[in-house]
């Protein structure tokens, strides 16, 4: 009952900045240089269109009224209209975001899937040949533009070496989607499995000091249920924080990704958006994505409380 | 106890927090290898001209797509330019447009957390909120929204960044302030009477700069990753001005054919932020109070 | 009962390697425990009981390590057996309480799970035998409502509950051998009461040898048949409490006796020992002691002072070459009056 409570106050919590994302996303269009309308019709701006389109994003109305205005819409789910193509954004960003979520989750599973090993590796034996290699990883590993590991990826594994994995697309169903979506997932995982490796490694070795563990040695169990069970166990703890806010990293960073590979998701969208001018669209994914990561948060403190029963519910 | 006096212990208090930098870095081999490589990276760019006798733009259709050779040392590209001088003509832009992208968020994010952790209570609420809704944006995003609505270029680059990057000083700085805020060299400077800006600027400053310092190293690399990735999207540097990100993009549709054209730029890219990270990494030690 | 000891330490020397230099935590620790008895391993901060305690399970904090000496266990030498033989060992013929029970305990283990853990591995044990027999254990040292607390966390429970929990996870595959690290001093005064009486009654029903490391004279003479003194790293006396007590034979000792409160003696003022206990780095030539030693002479200043036993084979030694001074000194001066 008292989890329960405690996520419902989180949730309530939540509500400001969500407020503010919105208002950021609204604040936007007045950031552009100039009459935001001229420069989003650009060559095919009269003055009419141009007064349409004020009138349209009440921009003839003073500055509270237009962020009521927006709001209002907003809760009815009217993220306003593509000008490029006449439907609602909301029904371009819908079809897209299945795409989008795939990969952010196939993503990070396979990034905790590279980063547990490796950081085990590393901590059980410190400053052994295999810790040493393993920190190399971070230390290289952070300067590797996502967008050039994936299209290095495309490369060996796409082009060459018995071109195992489509070059782009979709997929069909959930196994299509596994292996279509493979490589760009293992790119945005390689993206992020660094940092989770470096913080894991060293809240196993901070753990792996604790009085516990040794506790747990002299029952005279096995080095590696020690190891898992006790010290992976308590060190994950305070990963999961790290993952929280490397996820939030990741959501932006399938836009490039999503680039790369051709996946049809609303990173895609967004960029495509940009380069039409289709400025609805554009504010309406990034509200969508800053409401994603602040769910991404909400959930990593969930999953934290959830592992740490030392968490205080008041 | 006069006012001259008590600044003296004051100030006597507050450099007791300089560590023994001096003596040990040319004994961290991570930090010496990490300047040597920015070293040369920074040393070929400026010695570009020298280095090369091809501009970067110089196209010659009747030369595209080019493996090395003596005339062009790492080959043409589509447009027939020399890649090496693109190469090296590129680092000078990404890493210009790097250093100054990570100044700006530096100061406004120190100038942020300094009033934040001193004066606590209202105006860190509002700035901590502020932060609270930057980072709820993924970075990407917010960059490559933002430079949408500033329109492409390094100036939008720099606004960007500075507009989504100065969060982590901010952070940085501010938890250290509210630390080094309770110390008794800052007790000290306030019974003396001194102005709150004198005390932040003179005092509190130089002990909780360190960690921002270190942050930047980090954030250097972060940068030009970002400068990069915008330049692949077309959405940064414009062409024709070479930068490795563009490079990048222009090599992807040759992948079958020449795919070097993509990768080198990429192997720049990790060797210079190779260099910063060990920069980095071996300040973090170096700095780190014995 | 055989005459074989259980367990015997032979000149173990721990060493710690650091930045600033190797610490010799333990230079030269010699004891041996007969079955069924209860040693105590008494010394100040510092003096290495806690070290030699974990040396003998090979549970060294990570860069130290044993050079040299035995660990007889049972006859079996334990310093040079392998890291699987160790884990044999340990829990199920060996058990170890720790001196914390906060930071010793798993915080996101429920204690059921933590208590069953050790006989599911040794014991072969599915896993409702295992918690069956955790419940047990419970119960034995005294848990009330098992069922229930089998299933909190560490931090849900108070500092004597979860000594207890120790004490139940160190005998849950019944050891022969306990190895206590001070289990009271982090405990109320009223609880340290009952956790000793705890053990005295473990030792009773499971018919365990124990050793006893402490810093608390008093422990000592409430629960232990022989006892061994360590200061900076040694073992500079042993013998039965009765002996070792009554007619000290090593200043150490003599002064440790002679600092503790007694409320049923009316005295003039507290001794306490002058000085501090030396760096283990570079500790002082000669007898370590001899620096805040009342009867330190000249030959005490160099040369090395091994224990030497007193009588044959009867556990009762000395590191100190003038000792005749020490029981000179209680004569005149009882320790303790006739009790």
């Amino acid at each position: 009952m008292d989890r329960f409570a405690y996520i419902l106050r989180r949730l309530v919590q939540a509500v400001p900045v969500v407020l503010g994302v919105t208002v950021l996303c609204f604040f936007m269009i007045h950031l552009v240089p100039g009459d935001p309308a001229r420069t989003m019709l650009g060559v095919h701006a009269t003055p009419k269109k141009i007064a349409l389109l004020h009138h349209e994003w009440g921009l003839d109305r003073s500055l509270p009224a237009q962020y009521e205005l927006f709001m209002k819409r907003l809760v009815h789910g009217n993220l306003g209209e593509s000008l490029f193509y006449n439907v609602s954004a909301w029904s371009l960003i819908s079809g897209r975001l299945p795409v989008t979520l795939w990969l952010i989750g196939y993503g990070t599973l396979l990034s905790i899937l590279i980063a547990i090993p490796l950081a085990v590796l590393a901590a059980s034996r410190k400053d052994g040949a295999r810790d040493q290699v393993v920190r190399a990883v971070p230390l290289v590993g952070l300067g590797f533009p996502p967008f050039w590991l994936g299209i290095m990826l495309l490369l060996a594994f796409g082009l060459h070496l018995g071109r195992l994995f489509p070059v782009g697309g979709y997929g069909t169903g959930v196994t299509g989607h596994l292996h279509a979506m493979f490589l760009p997932a293992l790119t945005v995982a390689l993206g992020i499995a660094p940092i989770l490796i470096r913080s894991l490694r060293a809240s196993l070795l901070q753990v792996l000091e604790s009085d516990y563990i040794t506790t747990a040695r002299s029952k005279g169990i096995s080095e590696t249920r020690v190891l898992l069970r006790h010290a992976l166990r308590n060190a994950v703890v305070s990963t999961v924080s790290v993952l929280g806010v490397n996820i939030g990293f990741l959501v932006g960073g399938t836009v490039i990704i999503e680039q790369v590979f051709a996946l049809p998701g609303i990173g895609q969208l967004m960029l495509n958006s940009i380069l039409q001018r289709d400025f609805p669209v554009v504010q309406g994914v990034t509200l969508v994505f800053g409401i994603m990561v602040v769910f991404v948060y909400l959930a990593t403190d969930i999953l934290h409380s959830l592992l740490d029963p030392r968490v205080r519910f008041d | 106890m006069t006012i001259a006096v008590a600044e003296g212990i004051a100030d006597a208090l507050a450099t007791e927090h300089r560590s023994g930098f001096r003596r040990r870095w040319y004994r961290t081999p991570a930090f010496v290898a990490g300047i040597l490589i920015v070293g040369t990276v920074i040393a070929v760019a400026i010695a570009a001209p020298l280095l090369t006798s091809y501009s970067p733009n110089q196209q010659d259709l009747n030369h595209v797509l080019q493996g090395p050779s003596s005339k062009h040392w790492l080959g043409t590209d589509q447009l027939g330019r020399d890649e090496f001088s693109r190469l090296l003509y590129g680092a000078r832009v990404d890493l210009r447009v790097a250093f100054l992208a990570v100044l700006f968020p530096f100061c406004l994010g120190t100038f942020l957390g300094c009033i934040a952790g001193y004066y606590g209570r209202f105006l860190d609420t509002i700035i901590m909120r502020l932060v609270d809704i930057v980072v709820a944006f993924p970075f990407y995003v917010l960059i490559i929204a933002l430079v949408f609505v500033l329109g492409p270029g390094a100036r939008s680059i720099y606004i960007a960044i500075t507009l989504v990057g100065w969060v982590s000083y901010a952070r940085i700085i501010r938890g250290e302030i509210l630390v080094a805020k309770r110390q008794e060299y800052v007790l000290a400077a306030q019974a003396a009477g001194f102005r709150d800006l004198r005390i932040i600027a003179r005092h509190l400053l130089p002990n909780v700069i360190t960690q921002a310092i270190v942050f930047a190293m980090s954030d250097i690399v972060l940068d030009i990753l970002a400068i990069v990735t915008l330049g692949y999207l077309g959405l940064g540097i414009q062409p024709p001005t070479p930068d490795w990100g563009g490079m990048i993009a222009d090599g992807q549709a040759f992948l079958t054919t020449k795919w070097e054209l993509s990768t080198i730029p990429g192997v720049a890219v990790i060797l210079t932020a190779l260099g910063l990270s060990l920069i980095g990494d071996g300040l973090a030690d170096l700095l780190r109070p014995e | 009962m055989t005459d074989t000891p259980i367990l015997d330490v032979r000149d173990l020397r721990v060493d710690i390697p650091l930045s600033r230099g190797t610490v010799h935590a333990v230079d030269g620790a010699s004891f041996a425990l007969r079955p069924g008895e209860a040693l105590g391993l008494v010394g100040e901060s510092g003096s290495g009981k806690s070290m030699t305690l974990r040396a003998i399970l090979g549970l060294l904090p990570n860069p130290g390590r044993i050079v040299s000496g035995e660990v007889l266990f049972e006859g079996q030498d334990l310093a040079s057996a392998s890291a699987g033989r160790l884990r044999e060992v340990r829990g199920a013929s060996i058990g170890m309480i720790f001196q914390e029970p906060m930071t010793a305990l798993n915080p996101v283990m429920r204690v059921g799970d933590q208590i069953a853990e050790g006989p599911l591995a040794h014991l072969g044990q599915s896993r409702s035998q295992a918690r069956a027999r955790a419940l047990e254990l419970m119960r034995k040292v005294g848990i009330p409502d098992p069922e229930r607390r089998s299933h909190a966390y560490p931090h849900e429970l108070s500092g004597g509950m979860r000594q207890r929990v120790m004490i139940a996870i160190a005998l849950a595959c019944e050891p022969r051998l306990m190895l206590c690290d001070e289990p009271t001093t982090a405990l109320d005064v009223t609880i340290q009461d009952q956790i000793l009486k705890l053990l005295l009654a473990m030792r009773r029903d499971f018919g365990v040898s124990v050793v006893f490391v402490t810093h608390d004279l008093a422990v000592v003479a409430q629960t232990c048949e022989r006892v061994a003194v360590m200061y900076a790293g040694q073992v500079v006396e042993t013998g039965t409490v009765e002996e070792v007590f009554r007619a000290p034979r090593h200043p150490y000792t003599l002064g440790l006796l002679r600092s503790v409160p007694r409320f049923d003696l009316k005295r003039q003022s507290l001794d306490s020992i002058p000085g501090q206990p030396p760096d283990l780095v570079l500790p002082p030539p000669g007898c370590r002691f001899h620096p805040r030693c009342r009867f330190a002479q000249d030959d005490c200043l160099t040369g090395e002072f091994p224990l030497r036993p007193l009588g044959a084979g009867s556990g009762r030694a000395t590191a100190c070459i003038h000792d005749d001074v020490c029981v000179a000194d209680v004569s005149r001066n009882p320790v303790i009056a006739n009790a």
